[in-house]
């Protein structure tokens, strides 16, 4: 059976991508970020996971408005990383599990969760960076990815509570699947940033590490915000708490904390690192 | 009932809702287009002719004369899409940060590091 053994929460900020691309993590800007990454590298190499389902959002690359799905998920057997316009560099194609993503796709809508199954994905900063991250030098060949998209760009967007139960269902068809493999979640993005308007420049650090000390063990104690609520508490962009909500809501086990970094600014954001297993 | 439906503003920020994707629909499109690097050296080699092409109001094409970020917004732009047009132009988020809020480069970046303290 196909077991989720934790999940991730990694920002996704293009600026990072660029630092790598530049080499420069070791600078005096970047140092306290990318510090908060070995140990996630370490429990990776012993852990093992066979595949990564990562929550992310589409920043203009994939979907226009012509048509905004709210939630999508890949059923592709590689997902292409496309120029995203303003210079950050492609990485190398990302190897998809189309059995795994067809099996989620029924037992989502069979639960109710109606997604858009996208048998062509291209795949922006918010999937690649994570990626450059998790596995630096693109050392992810062994690794097979299963993206699922959510909608943070136009409103009306989905509710955290909804976010956390598409999380719950997709940890529950992982669940039961019949193949051995070991699955680790990643929830990218925020945490509180404001990009536009007057505003841009907003990072509520409180409300982040509160989000992260709920994250752990009291989850629903985030289900109760709004969107307007994250985007007034944590600016435009917090929203991106939703990706967090959704990788923690597939962990139905035991969850322990098993690091976590917290660094300002990064860019324009309050840059949260975590790592979570679920026994 | 929709959160969209509480209108109370929230200062300095403009909700992308319908209302505003359906206004700036031909600005964002126009920004989207510029994905492909053919498309940049098109607006690049006439901007104006470019903006044409997408129907851009009279409005927008101003803004996008005066790399006016907030009057984009305010007439639709969604800033996901924006980013690709001002990236074109070199400026990267804490850019578009400062010319957004009224400071220099410099007093942004340094409101930022302040909300760590």
């Amino acid at each position: 059976m196909a077991k989720i053994i934790g999940g991730i929460g990694s920002s996704h900020i293009p600026a990072i991508g660029m630092a790598i691309a530049r080499k420069i993590q070791k600078t005096p800007y970047w140092k306290s970020f990318f510090d908060g990454f070995p140990p996630i590298h370490e429990w990776l190499a012993s852990e093992q996971p066979d595949i990564a389902i990562v929550f992310y959002n589409d920043h203009g690359l994939e979907f226009f408005l012509d048509k905004k799905p709210t939630f999508a998920i890949g059923a592709a057997a590689e997902y292409i990383s496309y120029d995203e316009g303003w210079g950050i560099d492609t990485i190398p194609p990302v190897i998809g599990d189309e059995d795994l993503s067809w099996h989620i796709c029924n037992e989502l809508v069979e639960d109710e969760f109606d997604i858009t199954i996208c048998q062509e994905l291209g795949i922006d900063h918010g999937l690649t960076v994570p990626m450059q991250l998790m596995w630096p030098g693109n050392t992810y060949g062994h690794m097979k990815v299963i993206p699922v998209v959510i909608n943070c760009e136009q409103h009306p967007m989905p509710s955290p509570k909804r976010c956390f139960d598409l999380g719950r269902s997709i940890g529950k068809a992982v669940e039961s699947y019949q193949k051995d493999l070991k699955v680790v979640v990643l929830g990218t993005g925020g945490l509180s940033h404001q990009l536009d308007g007057q505003r841009a420049g907003l990072i509520n650090k409180e409300f982040d590490l509160m989000c992260m000390d709920k994250l752990v063990n009291q989850p629903q104690a985030l289900l109760e915000y709004s969107i307007r609520d994250l985007t007034e508490i944590a600016g435009a962009q917090g929203v991106e708490l939703n990706m967090w909500l959704a990788m923690r809501g597939t962990l139905t086990g035991q969850v322990t904390e098993l690091h976590r970094n917290y660094h300002i600014p990064i860019s324009n954001t309050g840059a949260g690192t975590m790592l979570l297993s679920n026994v | 009932m929709s959160y969209l439906d509480d209108k109370t503003p929230i200062p300095g920020t403009i909700m992308f809702d319908g209302t505003m994707s359906r206004k700036g629909y031909g600005l964002n499109k126009m920004c989207y287009s510029l994905n492909d690097q053919a498309a940049r050296d098109e607006f690049a080699s006439d901007e104006m002719a470019y903006c044409e092409k997408y129907g851009l109001t009279s409005g927008q094409k101003t803004a996008i004369k005066d790399r006016d970020i907030i009057g984009l917004l305010e007439q639709g732009g969604s800033i996901y899409f924006l980013a690709k047009f001002a990236g074109g132009l070199g400026l990267n988020m804490q850019d578009i940060g400062a010319l957004q809020t009224g400071l220099s480069l410099e007093e942004f970046k340094e409101k930022l590091v302040r909300a760590g303290d």
